[in-house]
């Protein structure tokens, strides 16, 4: 039976530096920014479109991010409650919530750290909260918003009439930069940028594709907040685009010398769910313990899954900006087609099992996750935990009762790998994954 | 010709049933009708009724069915409408249908839509997205083809084509009975005291049970008998209800408020069935005109967003036409687009100084005591104001 707790080790390494660094930078150019304005406009993560705002310098803000820095410093509640008293719902998205606290009591603007934007992008890829949030923050502080209207993938690719109406709402907003810069379009600025886009999403690629190998030189969950940031938020900069050639210099060495993230890898996961931000560090410590590593999970491709090598394309730039937002992200995607990708992850990645977390305040997630329970456990026969909390309310992590079921599970897989003879589940012998 | 309470009488039965047994029921003059489920908010029914089949709600089951597969399936902060829609599927109560449509009206539904198809192998079940951006020049084009899509979808599976021929004429058909309806809601602004809310939902979501053809008539004969009948004057908080666009609130609850001292005047309950302000052109392409009227011509719900028609300004219109005082808030229990539209709603109403109370929902509730002394309570305080 594993009852130690894992040591508290650094696992804040290289790539951790590298990405806090870079993000500093940004973060310190929004603080610049609420003080003295330069434009700046809201745009949401999944599937975003941020490249046409760098061909303007129009300074990217998003409010979900500022959200979760509110958590993963543990300083969401008081603007959840102040969200609640003006009469948001204890159901409502609590990302939503902390972020218009925060903005209400003074963190957007000239004395906050966020600067109001000049213009709000509603890029609704998926999620249904984004336009309700965006329509929030704009009455809020009367700023004008843009809509971009996403249609969700329900076919096996997007019509000709979906990529058309996403390409006019592009120019329309192109039209929207001009008339707020008084600058005019240049296409071949934003071909440049894309190249940078294109740079970082293969570093992203080429990173997750190393988590194949045994031991994953990083955790496909948890560290990949790391790169997340970067290819969401700074996408486009030649930073972000040399960070992602950092970081895999820094994996593939470690995978040459055999060095995985954890001391010993005993167990390979894929997580499925956003993680509790409030207790990052608790949560992460659970499966440690266990030697348990998530070699891939679905909340890293929010933004894109570029694993599947979709690459931005500075020659079609508009159509493939088009092609990101409509279908090569995982929020505009059903749940069957989240079932496939994690299936596709469990075999092409080699893992044992699927950990679902389960967040009470995002219904894009969770809504119907006991039926991808069922599948992978009834259907493929992979072994399923589904335990669940928030992302950014810390009221409803229970951490006595997470550890439990997290022990329970790790306890069984072991059982049953030692009645199985001992011998590792992954078919991926050490060395042996070339990818 | 039936009286009115026989008619709603009628129609409770029918509300009732699930979807199997309402097109049961329909079956006995038309042996061979199929069905199609109709998830809210909004689902062009005109396509479905032109494919042959018998466009049915799915609102959920009320009280009907215990929840034996669907709570595993879904969490429980998840509306209620969402897991009893499931447990349909699961429980075989969707047998004779050929599928179902559902739509972008929020993450809950979405999923629904993929749990459904994954667990009704065999059923046509499509997934509609419609459009957000009201305004941009492409909005026409793109919402004419996703309604197209959606018939070629269905004609494909049933192997046979969907006319535009028959679509105009099912459009022509519809029209009828929304209009019927908007003059039924129209009288019962005027005259609160002539229609209990209960009745009114029940007629309406009756029309979501049966074939139009069938509803037409009845509705006719609801809206001679209700124009002709004198009625006495009821003192009352004359109220607008908002917030139920998608569950619906069980009748008892209708019944409370009104018990409780409300006159409900206007509401949004039913409102994908009746979303259109006027009629729609059936003479050219049926498609355009339909998706034209989706742009133009809608009634404001939590679910539809059009940047320069705020709902906040819709909901304020929509007292005023009604004569009303106050706004009574009913929203599902977890229902997510609802509640945060409550947040803008009630700043507007504060700001208007509109009183408003905000009661929640759900399908198995069952006991009203602590909505009617709220409500009671309410209604007193604007009374005695
Ligand atoms: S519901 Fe989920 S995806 Fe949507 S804004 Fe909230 S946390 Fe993000
Ligand atoms: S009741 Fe609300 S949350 Fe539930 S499916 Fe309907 S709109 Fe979505």
């Amino acid at each position: 039976m594993q009852t130690q707790t894992a040591p508290d080790k650094d696992y804040r390494g290289t790539v951790h530096t590298l990405s806090r660094d870079i993000m500093t930078d940004w973060m310190t150019e929004l603080k610049t920014a609420a003080r003295v304005p330069v434009p700046s406009a809201y745009l949401m993560i999944s599937g975003n479109c941020v490249e046409i705002l760098r061909c303007f310098d129009i300074l990217p803000v998003f409010p979900e991010i500022n959200a979760l820095q509110l958590a993963i410093r543990k300083n969401s509640l008081p603007y959840i409650i102040k969200s609640e008293e003006i009469g948001y719902a204890s159901d409502n998205c609590a990302y939503v919530k902390a972020d218009v606290g925060f903005t209400l009591c003074g963190g957007v603007g000239e004395s906050g750290t966020i600067p109001k934007p000049s213009l709000i992008v509603c890029n609704f890829v998926g999620c249904n909260v984004y336009i309700k949030w965006f329509e929030h923050c704009a009455s809020m502080m009367n700023v004008p918003m843009v809509i971009l209207d996403i249609p969700f993938v329900r076919e096996d690719k997007p019509s000709r009439e979906d990529i058309e109406y996403v390409m006019c709402q592009l120019r329309e907003l192109i039209a929207e930069c001009e008339r707020l810069t008084g600058r005019k379009f240049d296409i071949d600025r934003l071909r440049e940028i894309l190249r940078e886009s294109a740079r970082a999403e293969r570093g992203w690629t080429r990173a997750k594709e190393l988590c194949k190998h045994r031991p994953a030189p990083f955790d496909a969950y948890f560290d990949s907040i790391n790169m997340m940031g970067p290819i969401n938020a700074l996408r486009g900069t030649k930073e972000a685009a040399d960070f992602f050639d950092r970081i895999v210099e820094e994996y593939e060495r470690m995978v040459a010398d055999g060095v995985g993230v954890l001391d010993e890898e005993r167990f390979r996961m894929v997580v499925e769910g956003p993680p509790p931000y409030p207790y990052y560090r608790n949560f992460r410590n659970l499966f440690e313990t266990w030697g348990a590593v998530a070699v891939q999970s679905t909340y890293s491709t929010v933004g894109g899954t570029w694993e599947f090598g979709f690459c931005h394309d500075p020659d079609r730039p508009l159509e493939s900006i088009a092609e990101q937002m409509i279908v090569h992200n995982l929020c505009n995607r059903s749940m069957l087609e989240r079932y496939r990708q994690i299936k596709c992850y469990v075999e092409d990645w080699h893992a044992d099992a699927l950990v679902i977390h389960s967040i009470k305040s995002c219904r894009l997630f969770s809504a119907g996750q006991g039926d991808m329970r069922e599948y992978f456990t009834k259907d493929l026969g992979v072994p399923t935990l589904m335990v669940e909390s928030d992302l950014e309310d810390p009221r409803y992590y229970a951490e006595a009762q997470m550890k439990n079921r997290i022990d329970a599970f790790f306890e069984a897989l072991q059982y049953k790998r030692l009645r199985q003879g001992g011998g590792g589940f992954s078919d991926a012998p050490a060395g042996t994954m070339k990818s | 010709m039936a009286t009115t309470p026989d008619i709603v009488r009628i129609c409770r039965e029918l509300i009732d049933l699930l979807p199997d047994e309402a097109l049961e029921r329909a079956r006995e003059s038309r042996p061979d009708l199929r069905g199609f489920g109709v998830f809210p908010v909004y689902a062009p029914v005109e396509i479905i009724h032109a494919a042959g089949l018998m466009p049915v709600g799915l609102f959920g089951a009320g009280n009907r069915i215990e929840l034996s597969h669907a709570e595993a399936r879904f969490q429980s902060f998840i509306c209620s409408i969402a897991k009893s829609t499931l447990e349909l599927f699961l429980g075989g109560h969707v047998q004779l249908f050929e599928g179902a449509v559902f739509s972008s009206i929020c993450d809950v539904a979405r999923n629904l839509a993929s749990l459904v198809k994954r667990n009704a192998p065999g059923q046509f079940i499509d997934y509609l997205h419609m459009p957000q951006n009201m305004y941009s020049a492409q909005s026409s084009a793109y919402t004419r083809a996703e309604l197209n899509r959606f018939r070629t979808n269905l004609a494909a599976h049933l192997g046979r084509p969907v006319a535009d021929q028959a679509i105009a004429e099912s459009l022509l058909l519809y029209n009828r009975v929304r209009r019927l309806l908007r003059a039924i809601y129209d009288h019962r602004r005027q005259n609160p005291c002539s229609i209990a809310a209960a009745d009114l939902f029940a007629v309406a979501m009756a029309g979501t049970r049966m074939m139009p053809e069938d509803y037409l008539p009845l509705l006719a004969n609801f809206f001679d008998q209700v124009r002709s009948t004198r009625v006495r004057a009821r003192d009352g908080v004359r109220v607008v209800i908002e917030g139920a666009f998608c569950e619906q609130p069980p009748i008892g609850l209708l019944e409370t408020l009104e018990a409780g001292g409300c006159l409900v005047q206007d509401d949004d309950m039913m409102i994908g069935w009746r979303l259109f302000t006027q009629d729609i052109d059936g003479d050219g392409d049926p498609l355009a005109a339909l998706a034209e009227a989706y742009l133009r011509e809608s009634v404001y719900t939590s679910v539809r967003h059009d940047a320069r028609r705020p709902r906040t300004e819709g909901l304020a219109q929509r007292v005023r036409d009604a004569g009303a005082e106050a706004v009574l808030f009913t929203p599902a229990k977890f229902c997510e687009p609802a509640l945060l539209d409550y947040v803008l709603f009630r700043s507007k109403l504060d700001k208007d100084g509109v009183p408003h109370l905000k009661v929640e929902f759900e399908e198995k509730m069952w006991t009203y005591e602590s909505v009617r002394t709220e409500v009671e309570t309410f209604a007193e305080s604007m009374l005695f104001e």
